[in-house]
């Protein structure tokens, strides 16, 4: 049954991630992300990382995808015809694919060393996530949460009116 | 899991009577598709209702012509929904518009995976399950922005992209307002959170004033997140005819419908396990099984009540007023509620 699972998943997120980088529409690209990134979200659930996969249903497709299906839909108007993605630079692309692909494998292989048995039991791992934030990897965490900080002001100064333009 | 459901519900017996053996999978199917069945039934009782309030409301019948009292008014919508021509517009994108919907109603659904209707009666008690609730429900928004886009309409397209700007940011103070009831609880186990409130009269509600307002405010970020009155900018008949669904006929339109009214439910669910105590009775006390679903539908019920009387009685929001209720109102009160709730659960 979990094998099962597992390899319905791999051909959701594998299939779907094709689609993302084949599809001629960018649309069509935007929203078979949106499979990939569930996929995701349940390989993740399998490994017992239930908060992991959470985040990312709420990060990725609640906050991703939607930031980039709204920067298509506002930066073009309704005609599908000016949403053509095509191919460029064939020979450099794909070059710089094969060697990150290449260096990827390699490290899997060199370093990797693979789990034989699914992980425990489903444990509770959100204390332990929360206990880690705010101890050993706070300086991170508040690093993070300062560049946040940063892009909202960046983001309302950009967004606001400006007011004496209005009055003129 | 699913035994308690079927012993439940009775019908358990009846398949292991049909010589169904124990432990296959039509018990866990057949328990997994009782959500669906519920939110049929729900969603065609809460039409009816629906338009029985509005009338009482208004001063004027409602339906009384089919059946008694017009009871079979939404049944008889139903047979003509399904037998209805399934029109695809010409100029629509035919894969997204076939999607969306689908893709909406499976946003709606996935989250009565985690719903507590009883103690041990929960389809999925997660360690996240709040969480996971709040999550989940972005596959609605993403949902919508392919209903809109795919009609190729431009009232479909500003309706969904009003609905999802209106979602993603009442998201905010609705998560910050659970946020402060979990800072409480301590769990984000539905049932955990639920068996917290034990011995308290009506759960969390009355138990500090920082939660009664987190509580208000989860209210109100709830009906923008379900589109409804008087946050129903997206379909705003008026200005843009039927917002997203305006190109949809027949079982599509049946099923943004059926998500629509589940999603109703679920808010409605999710106030009344965080802040109202769930399946608790409203004394505390933990009823049985059975009686728990019966009070967790009963609570739940009543807000989705409460949905619609405020639909009939309010007026429309504004687009810019929209926003600013929610940006600049009801997310500093909702920091306002959760920094008040911690400093209460430190040095209190």
């Amino acid at each position: 049954m979990e094998v099962a699972i597992f390899w319905l998943l791999a051909v959701i997120i594998i299939a779907s991630a094709a689609a993302t980088v084949f599809s001629k529409n960018i649309i069509y690209s935007a929203f078979s992300l949106l499979f990939s990134f569930l996929g995701v979200a349940g390989i993740y659930a399998m490994l017992s990382a239930d908060f992991l996969a959470v985040t990312q249903i709420m990060v990725y497709v609640g906050g991703i995808l939607t930031l980039i299906l709204f920067g298509v839909m506002l930066t073009n108007r309704i005609t599908m015809m000016s949403l053509k993605t095509d191919v460029f630079n064939f020979i450099p692309g794909l070059t710089i694919a094969a060697v990150m692909l290449a260096g990827l494998l390699y490290v899997i292989w060199v370093t990797g060393t693979w789990a034989s048995d699914s992980p425990a039991a489903w444990d509770t791992t959100v204390e332990t996530i929360g206990t880690l934030t705010i101890t050993r990897f706070l300086l991170p965490f508040e690093v993070v949460a300062i560049l946040l900080l940063i892009a909202v002001v960046g983001a309302s100064f950009i967004a606001r009116k400006d007011k004496q333009k209005i009055q003129s | 899991m699913h035994d308690l459901v079927l012993k439940t519900l009775g019908i358990g017996d009846l398949l292991a009577w049909l010589g169904v053996p124990d432990g296959s999978l039509v018990y866990p199917v057949v328990a997994s598709v009782f959500p669906l069945v519920f939110l049929i039934i729900f969603a065609l009782l809460a039409v009816y209702a629906e338009r029985k309030v509005s009338a009482l409301i208004q001063n004027r019948l409602g339906p009384m012509e089919t059946g008694p009292w017009g009871l079979f008014q939404t049944t008889a919508d139903i047979l003509k929904l399904i037998q209805k021509e399934d029109i695809t517009p010409k100029a629509a994108d035919k894969i997204l518009f076939f999607v969306a919907p689908v893709l909406v109603f499976t946003g709606t659904y996935a989250s009565l995976a985690a719903f507590p209707w009883s103690s041990g009666f929960v389809g999925a008690d997660l360690n996240v399950g709040i969480f996971y609730l709040l999550a989940i429900s972005s596959l609605v928004v993403a949902g919508l922005l392919m209903a809109g886009w795919g009609s190729n309409n431009k009232w479909s397209l500003y309706g969904a992209v009003r609905s999802t700007a209106q979602i993603v940011s009442y998201e905010i103070p609705a998560g910050l307002a659970v946020l402060t009831a979990i800072v409480t609880t301590g769990t984000l186990s539905m049932n955990g959170i639920i068996r917290h409130q034990e011995g308290m009269w009506f759960g969390l509600l009355f138990q500090s004033p920082f939660l009664f307002v987190a509580f208000i405010i989860y209210l109100i970020a709830s009906l923008a997140e379900v589109n409804r009155t008087p946050f129903d900018l997206p379909e705003a008949e008026s200005e843009l005819v039927g917002g997203y669904h305006t190109e949809y006929s027949g079982m599509k339109f049946a099923m943004f419908f059926l998500a629509e009214y589940g999603n109703m439910f679920i808010v409605s669910g999710i106030a009344v396990a965080v802040f109202m105590g769930g399946w608790l009775t409203p004394w505390g006390t933990e009823p049985s099984v059975l009686m728990g679903v019966v009070w967790m539908i009963l609570k739940s019920l009543f807000f989705v009540f409460f949905q619609m009387w405020l639909r009939w009685t309010l007026p429309r929001f504004r687009v810019d007023q929209l926003m600013y209720l929610c940006w600049k109102v009801l997310i500093p009160i909702a920091f306002a509620c959760l920094i008040g709730q911690a400093a209460v659960e430190v040095y209190l």
